[in-house]
């Protein structure tokens, strides 16, 4: 291949790897179910996330409205209630944020962002999602186990998880969970270290590191987090198995129950903590730094212009991913510890704050003077923002070990980790669906049913969890099913309650109205066209939309500039691909 | 897959020596380890991951064994071996710390040979090093099954706290699977090694890609590690 040059004295090098052969389908088998194509693997891992995601949405239906009219609905009693907490809260975390980030966006995006053909090892890529399907599978089937999914919280806290009073402890409900885990986990470890590699490995000819998109930076940050994460969880569920199915006492102190003594003795309850916790804090940043990342690409594309200090952006991510490995214990005041590690565990937590707020002025920076299109990503993007900041600040709050002790298990807590790591990433990945939609697909998703969408969506989680802050800092507890005539609660929590339920009725129909929006677009959107965003990345400079198998046709893309090269004077557009050599100057980024 | 390096492009660009070469390599276009291949770069992710979780369990195993109030059975006591009379501590895991670490020994002859595209001697080598390793495995089941004919179990032992039948049976038992999985891929590629099939380039039956020798090496990576972890245990869980 004969070298490329742009520009005064900038040489694109020459290819070290040669092309890589691409597995080719023979039937419609390998095509589109058992594929090896990382884009269609992404959209299995999509649909399948974002399926189960529907059922714990219809589970924190049910128990908003145990809620909110309490002794109305007898069919949800205090064990189902426990039930519907635990898997809504174990699948909403797992099985569909970080699936969907990581699986799902992570496949389709990294191998056309970075310039790639395809994840390196293709195999290993369809085998990931297809563990992720049994894993979700053997969830499911835990609802339908004799005496149903467990009930344990989605923490699983021992000893409680696996007692006979827990619903699902002594029946199939805990086993399952557990094994759905651990076979979640291996079937991640696949797909993740193939993202790592990618990455790392397969980029094309002049992508550089501090050439790659934000959403990419976000995505491999947290896969490499969740690969040193998720061994804990794996150690953790494998113990429990055990102390449930082989009466081992990793996790279990010798306890009493029912007047009987059992046959358990001198485990550690907190050691799980600790294990699930270190699994359990990064896992947060599992679905944060993504979302970090993509939000980044939206609104700079969106606002046309730069990002703004794209390099303290990247090392915000690196920064953030390292600390988040070092803070888990803040999930563990109430548990007991020696004040010392109370005070380190704090500061660390705190510390984090500084790259986090590092990356929200410059998303905020980006804004200030851009040409902002109030296009639907966009709108997502700036509700993430807001969102993301509101969750932030009460995080102040929770990382105070003081300030932590008497909101612990109030729904203070829940209204917390609700905004800024359920609604704010949930922002992110519908902003991300209405802008990459047309790449996927090669059709707009319609704007009016979007900015219905939008509104429902924004303005109602504002409406669910605002109200919940002031019920939880009067003191009412969380994952309590009813809370009956207790004399600290006023009669304005009642009606707070009633209030917040609706909102998430309302909200969760509105979702409707986006699924369907999925399905009438694919046949009736506008037709998109290749970058219907003019925008600057790899993935919308494919030769056809939606790409096909091997992504680029014959020639792999070289690529000759950063990311963000929106608005730069003199150029003839508003934007200048990333594949796109520079006319005899150098670059904007060497300038820059 | 691992794609193989065209020398000639790698000398056209000057890089950096030292600290500065090392930034500049990791930051630079298509690959942060230049000269590490796909498979060995995927391996090694793995095996830092895999690291974590024998991180977990050992440490798990030593907060059990810290905290307890009870006695902790005495290691050297509960694996030592009456041979022709002589109560000899500890002896069956020196001989399989020693089978185990001889057949790192003989897999790397067999990385060695197999850069050098000498079938034969690769093949046999691999195959002795899973002698080994099925050696290990086999003295390990030995070990298993005298314990639990001594009375130990996960939920106890007749001699202090339970935790030692339940860390022992998990952490050797999560490293034995280890290894023979390890036994296992090192059949099937002393098998495709013999055949040639690294030679004749046919592709694999899963994957559809064409094998190379650098194989052997990376079943090396995992087999060293595998080795490496054993010296921890052999150090936690024995020695202390």
């Amino acid at each position: 291949m004969v070298d490329v040059r742009s520009g005064i004295g900038e040489a694109v090098p020459p290819a070290e790897v040669e092309d890589v052969e691409l597995y080719h389908p023979h039937s419609w088998w390998t095509r589109y179910v058992f594929s090896q194509d990382a884009k269609v693997i992404a959209i299995q891992y999509a649909m399948t996330a974002i399926a189960i995601g529907m059922v714990a949405l219809v589970l924190s239906w049910l128990m908003r409205l145990q809620l909110g009219f309490p002794d109305t609905f007898t069919f949800i009693d205090a064990e189902r209630y426990y039930q519907f907490i635990t898997m809504h809260g174990m699948i909403m975390v797992i099985y569909l944020l970080t699936a969907l980030f990581l699986g799902g966006f992570g496949n389709y995006l990294i191998p056309l962002m970075v310039g790639a053909r395809d994840m390196v090892f293709p195999y290993a890529n369809m085998l990931s999602y297809w563990i992720y399907l049994v894993a979700v599978l053997v969830l499911v089937a835990s609802f339908f186990a004799p005496g149903g999914p467990t009930g344990a919280g989605w923490t699983l806290y021992p000893p409680q998880a696996i007692l006979s009073n827990t619903p699902g402890g002594k029946d199939w409900g805990i086993i399952l969970m557990l094994s759905s885990l651990i076979i979640f986990i291996i079937g991640f470890t696949m797909g993740g270290l193939n993202y790592v590699v990618t990455v790392l490995q397969g980029r094309a000819r002049g992508m550089t590191l501090m050439r790659m998109p934000l959403t990419v930076w976000g995505i491999v940050t947290a896969t490499v987090m969740a690969l040193l994460a998720f061994p804990a969880l794996f150690v953790a569920c494998v113990m429990m198995l055990f102390d449930r199915l082989l009466g081992t006492s990793f996790f279990m102190p010798a306890i009493a129950e029912m007047g009987e003594q059992l046959q358990y003795g001198g485990g550690s309850p907190i050691l799980f903590q600790h294990l699930f916790w270190f699994f359990g804090h990064p896992e947060v940043y599992i679905v944060a730094l993504p979302a970090f990342g993509i939000v980044s690409d939206l609104i700079s594309t969106h606002a046309r212009k730069n990002i703004f200090g794209y390099r303290m952006m990247v090392w915000a991510i690196v920064v953030i991913g390292g600390l988040s490995m070092v803070v888990w214990a803040h999930h563990m005041y109430v548990s007991g510890m020696n004040p010392y590690f109370g005070f380190f565990f704090a500061t660390t937590t705190l510390i984090i704050a500084v790259p986090t707020a590092i990356k929200v002025y410059n998303w905020v920076l980006t804004l200030w003077r851009g040409n902002i299109h109030l296009t639907l990503p966009m709108l997502f993007a700036l509700a993430f923002i807001v969102t993301f900041v509101n969750g932030g600040l009460t995080g102040l709050f929770l990382g105070n070990v003081v300030v932590d002790v008497p909101l612990s298990d109030t729904m203070f807590v829940v209204a917390h980790f609700h905004m800024v790591m359920g609604v704010a990433p949930i922002l992110v990945i519908f902003g991300a669906i209405y802008h990459w939609y047309p790449k996927i697909t090669g059709r707009m998703l319609n704007e009016a049913l979007g900015q219905l969408h939008f509104w429902i969506t924004f303005l109602g989680s504002y409406a669910i969890f605002f109200p919940m802050h002031y019920v939880g800092l009067v003191g009412v507890p969380r994952r309590y099913h009813d809370l009956g005539e207790a004399a600290f609660v006023p009669e304005s929590v009642h009606s707070l309650n009633a209030f917040i339920s609706v909102a998430a009725l309302i909200v969760g129909a509105a979702q409707i109205v986006f699924l369907f929006n999925l399905v009438w677009s694919l046949r009736h959107g506008r037709e998109a066209g290749g970058n219907p965003w003019r925008a600057t990345t790899l993935e919308w400079q494919t030769p056809e939309t939606p790409p096909p198998h091997g992504n680029w046709g014959k020639e792999l893309p070289v690529v000759y500039r950063w990311a963000y090269d929106y608005s730069v004077p003199g150029a003839p557009e508003d934007f200048i691909p990333q594949n796109q050599p520079a006319p005899g100057r150098v670059s904007h980024e060497a300038a820059s | 897959m691992s794609a193989p390096l065209k020398p000639s492009s790698m000398e056209t660009l000057p890089r950096p020596s030292g600290l500065a070469g090392l930034a500049a390599d990791w930051a630079s276009d298509q690959r942060a380890f230049k000269n590490v291949s796909w498979g060995k770069a995927m391996m090694w992710i793995f095996l830092l991951s895999d690291t974590f979780i024998f991180g977990c369990f050992l440490i798990a195993y030593m907060s059990a064994r810290m905290s307890t109030t009870v006695p902790w059975p005495n290691p050297s006591e509960v694996f030592a071996l009456e041979i022709g009379g002589v109560h000899v501590p500890l002896i069956l895991i020196a001989i399989m710390t020693f089978v185990l670490i001889s057949s790192s020994g003989t897999m790397a002859m067999a990385v060695n040979y197999g850069y050098r595209r000498d079938r034969r001697k690769t093949a046999a080598l691999m195959l002795i090093t899973a002698l080994f390793g099925a050696t290990f495995v086999g003295m390990q089941a030995f070990e298993w099954s005298k314990l639990i004919a001594e009375g130990v179990r996960p939920w106890g032992n007749p001699w202090g706290a339970a935790q030692f039948g339940s860390t022992f049976f998990m952490i050797t038992g999560f490293h034995g699977t280890h290894v023979t999985i390890g036994v296992i891929f090192l059949l099937i590629i002393a098998r495709k090694v013999w055949r040639g099939d690294f030679d004749t380039e046919r592709r694999g039956f899963f994957t559809s890609r064409k094998g190379h020798y650098e194989i052997v090496e990376i079943t090396g990576l995992y087999w060293h590690f595998v080795d490496l972890v054993w010296v921890f245990i052999f150090a936690f869980f024995y020695l202390w």
